[in-house]
């Protein structure tokens, strides 16, 4: 089994396992919003989960990482922790922040990383931008906000592990990039009602099904 | 293979090769004139379907026997359509026509081919050194090119095979046949070939790594999705000699063990559709693909696949997962194609021009090609030279030639003698450099140091009314509109890098723009999963590096020194110079801005101004009385006549 040193701390974990994964396990957290543990291939979208790895030039996501005997890694260099702020401002700038109507106030992935990197929900350097509109009601069951997701695409992964075929999928492309259900409203059709892998999976509340808000 | 298989080989092959031969003699001996005509797409844009119908019908209508060979591009676009007449009998060497449009057509068929008197007032030169007419080769643009991957492009038909073997086309592919994998890679590894897509990884290393890598199954990918603004020399490679490219395909499926290949080639480039469709199905009905090539064992299938035209599938996994049927969206390397790609088999993705250089290379020699260029990049480069350049078009040139003779000697300079303000090389993902910088050799390295980078060959040229805060704006613009939206840095990063360069433009700057900007551009830079976010913010950090100076002024004193950017220019007519009772601008001016004073001159009313510039055009050269300044409000007052009671 490797033996790696993750800031100081040596910890062993299993051969193939993701960097990431390794230090989640070992007590050692670093902000992650995409990651899965059943994900064959990391999407490494939300490039959060930056560490700095000895031999390496540049920081690494650690998602993409397999650990490897005697390595030595650091997740809290100032070049690491200016990434994870960077790209934590950067989504916030397009989040809609109002934790006192959103019904995971307290659950939020955003909210627990705000509080390790220290960084404010309304951030000062970027100006806002949001999408319009503020709601996307196709899906017969679920409420979509497209101004709280992050778009890491956990619940198009979970939907099609589950079923096979993911209902979700990403729609439109570049910043107007958002998760779409593309009219498949056949109720009929859809194990939609009585699933809800998505929501549960969402780390920020962009799903919710409809009746729950009511 | 044993010695009986390559001689069966040798045989099959030299059959195909007598034929070609005899077709390019019974051509060449034609007791009549040949008229070369340029028909790749640059061509025919410029009018070479209008050229051919006019010879064509002026030919039948005065009874005159000439054969019309449509060939493609050979790189000149300031001149096209481009025309070769060959006609001994008027005495005179092969003599190149520029710009022959329908008229012109008709009247080279009638005064040359019937008179037998050239016109020299159009001629651009012969193509070969004679005593009557100066040759195209006394000509720089000519004559400091080095054509490698080009040689042969524009003067063969691309759509028949034959004369590509005519040319010597397809022995390479007989001699690897008879050569083992190792061999014809160490070869390329030799040769120091460095891909021609931007990157600049060694050719053979990677071909080396596919051969080795585990797979019963191997795939072969050329890249031709190419999508930098500016920039056609894939397109005009696959226009004008397309069989070049599916040998250099065919070598490297052999040596890396490949059975399949797929040619990604941009659905916007449907004429280079066409024709590698066709060169496709030419070479398998000769046996030079499919199964079985040339009675050998080694098969090789070549599809075409039209990409739908986003710039972000150039990146090699975004390619791949656009092949296989998924959003074109990259994913993080490793593993690289190589080790897994297409389907999850080991896949060699080449660009054209990379693939191209391979035939010459193994006719030559790897110490040949390593004689052209520098140490570090041997070969040539293939750029288009566009923007406002005098000889703009294609051209091939030894590595390691300067910036400066590219552009200056060989592409003529800077049209109507303004002065060079920058060269933007290397499309969105590339930098501009400035005057200081001219003398740079180009090179992979000492592009990549100077902060712009080879690219795959797209190189505008912008002369003093160039603005550098508008250029930069207009290549993020770019690159965000092309993101896929995958990763955060790129999906939102470069959406607020080109708000902030709205901004600059517009004159609602601050001052901590800058300092956000190129914080902003290192960390994306860093962050972004793949190529297309990591080089995008290039052109703003390169511009702001050169050309601080110009960025500061549209901050602090809300100033376009090139006075291009609208929101910070102001149009006035100079008194002294106005003509009395001239109209032409109040006559253009779409929103009536322009009043009278009362003395019968001009004066612009700034709050109607759209600052379109219509005026500066509509106003006669004898009196250039239109001046621009910036900032807006130093336009100087001017009074409009008193209202009449």
């Amino acid at each position: 089994m490797p033996k790696l040193l993750v800031d100081n701390k040596e910890i062993e974990v299993k051969e193939g396992t993701t960097l990431l994964q390794a230090c989640l396990d070992n007590g050692i957290y670093i902000p992650n919003l995409c990651y899965l543990e059943s994900m064959d291939d990391p999407s490494a979208s939300c490039r959060m989960c930056f560490v700095e790895i000895e031999g390496e030039e540049k920081p690494i996501t650690s998602c993409t990482v397999t650990v490897k005997d005697d390595m030595v890694v650091k997740t809290d260099t100032l070049s690491v922790r200016r990434l994870h702020r960077t790209a934590f401002r950067l989504l916030l700038s397009v989040h809609h922040v109002d934790c006192k109507n959103c019904h995971v106030n307290k659950k939020c992935e955003l909210q627990r990383i705000a509080k390790y990197l220290e960084v404010g929900l309304k951030p000062k350097h970027l100006e806002q931008h949001l999408k319009e509109p503020d709601i996307d009601q196709d899906h017969p069951f679920l409420d979509y906000y497209p101004n709280r997701c992050v778009l890491c695409g956990k619940c198009i992964h979970i939907c099609r592990k589950k079923h096979g075929q993911s209902v979700l999928t990403f729609a439109k492309r570049g910043f107007d990039t958002v998760i779409s259900s593309y009219g498949k409203n056949d109720v009929s059709s859809l194990a939609c009602e009585k699933c809800v892998v998505c929501v549960d999976i969402c780390p920020v509340g962009a799903l919710i099904l409809k009746e729950a808000q009511e | 293979m044993s010695p009986a298989d390559n001689e069966k080989l040798d045989q099959v092959f030299s059959a195909i090769r007598e034929e070609a031969e005899k077709r390019r003699k019974a051509f060449r001996e034609a007791p009549v004139p040949k008229i070369h005509i340029g028909m790749a797409t640059c061509g025919i844009a410029s009018g070479a379907l209008e050229t051919k119908k006019a010879f064509e019908e002026t030919l039948a209508e005065r009874n005159i026997e000439a054969l019309i060979h449509p060939v493609g591009c050979i790189g000149h676009c300031y001149a096209e359509p481009v025309v070769i007449i060959d006609h001994p009998d008027s005495g005179f060497p092969p003599i190149f026509y520029h710009e022959v449009t329908a008229g012109k057509a008709k009247m080279l068929v009638k005064l040359f081919l019937e008179e037998g008197d050239p016109r020299f007032e159009h001629i651009l030169g012969a193509t070969v050194e004679n005593d009557l007419i100066p040759s195209v080769m006394e000509f720089s643009r000519f004559n400091q090119e080095k054509r490698v991957v080009m040689e042969k492009c524009g003067y063969i038909d691309p759509e028949d095979i034959y004369d590509y073997i005519a040319e010597g086309g397809y022995s390479m592919l007989v001699k690897v046949l008879q050569l083992t994998p190792d061999k014809i890679i160490k070869e390329v590894r030799n040769s120091g070939l460095r891909g021609r897509g931007g990157a600049g990884f060694p050719t053979g290393k990677k071909w080396e790594l596919a051969m080795h890598a585990e797979g019963q199954i191997k795939i072969v990918i050329c890249n031709a999705d190419e999508g930098d603004p500016g920039a056609y020399m894939d397109r005009t490679i696959l226009e004008s000699n397309p069989h070049q490219v599916l040998e250099g395909m065919a070598i490297c499926a052999y040596a890396v063990g490949a059975n399949k290949a797929v040619v990604y080639i941009r659905a916007e480039y449907p004429l280079a559709v066409k024709i590698v469709t066709k060169a496709i199905q030419q070479a398998k009905e000769l046996g030079l693909l499919g199964k079985g090539i040339l009675s050998s064992t080694f098969d090789l299938e070549i599809d075409v696949f039209r990409g739908s035209g986003a710039f972000v599938c150039g990146e090699e996994t975004a390619l791949i997962r656009s092949i296989e049927g998924y959003r074109g969206m990259p994913r993080h390397r490793p593993p690289y194609p190589v080790e897994k790609g297409l389907w999850g088999h080991p896949t060699v993705i080449n660009n054209v021009k990379t693939l191209a250089s391979v035939p010459p290379i193994l006719e030559n020699g790897a110490t040949w090609f390593r004689g052209i260029g520098t140490e570090n990049s041997p070969g040539t480069a293939i750029f288009s030279v566009v923007g406002n350049v005098v000889h703009a078009g294609l051209v091939e040139i030894p590595m390691g030639v300067t910036l400066r003779t590219l552009i200056f000697d060989i592409c003529g300079g800077i049209l109507n003698k303004k002065k060079f303000r920058a060269v933007q090389i290397g499309g969105p993902s590339g930098g501009c450099l400035p005057a200081d910088l001219l003398d740079t050799p180009i090179d992979f390295d000492s592009l990549t140091e100077a902060g712009a980078m080879m690219g795959s060959g797209g190189m505008v040229v912008m002369d003093e009314d160039t603005c550098m805060v508008d250029v930069a704006r207009y290549f993020l613009d770019f690159t965000q509109k092309e993101s896929c939206g995958k990763c955060t840095f790129c999906r939102i990063g470069t959406h607020h890098l080109l708000r902030i360069l709205e901004r600059l433009t517009k004159g609602e700057g601050q001052d901590k723009d800058l300092e956000q900007l190129e914080s902003l551009s290192e960390d994306i830079k860093t962050g972004s999963l793949c190529g297309l976010g990591k080089t995008a913010p290039n052109p703003a950090l390169t511009s702001l590096k050169y050309f601080r100076d110009e960025y500061e002024a549209h901050v602090k004193e809300k100033r376009c020194p090139a006075l291009m950017c609208r929101s910070l220019i102001a149009y006035y007519f100079d008194l002294d110079l106005c003509a009395r009772g001239c109209d032409a601008c109040a006559t253009c001016c779409p929103v009536e801005a322009v009043f009278t004073t009362s003395n019968r001159k001009k004066g612009v009313d700034q709050e109607l101004c759209v600052k379109c510039g219509e005026c500066m055009v509509a106003c006669p050269p004898e009196y250039d009385a239109v001046r621009k300044v910036s900032p807006s409000n130093l336009v100087p007052v001017v009074e409009r006549a008193p209202e009449k009671k």
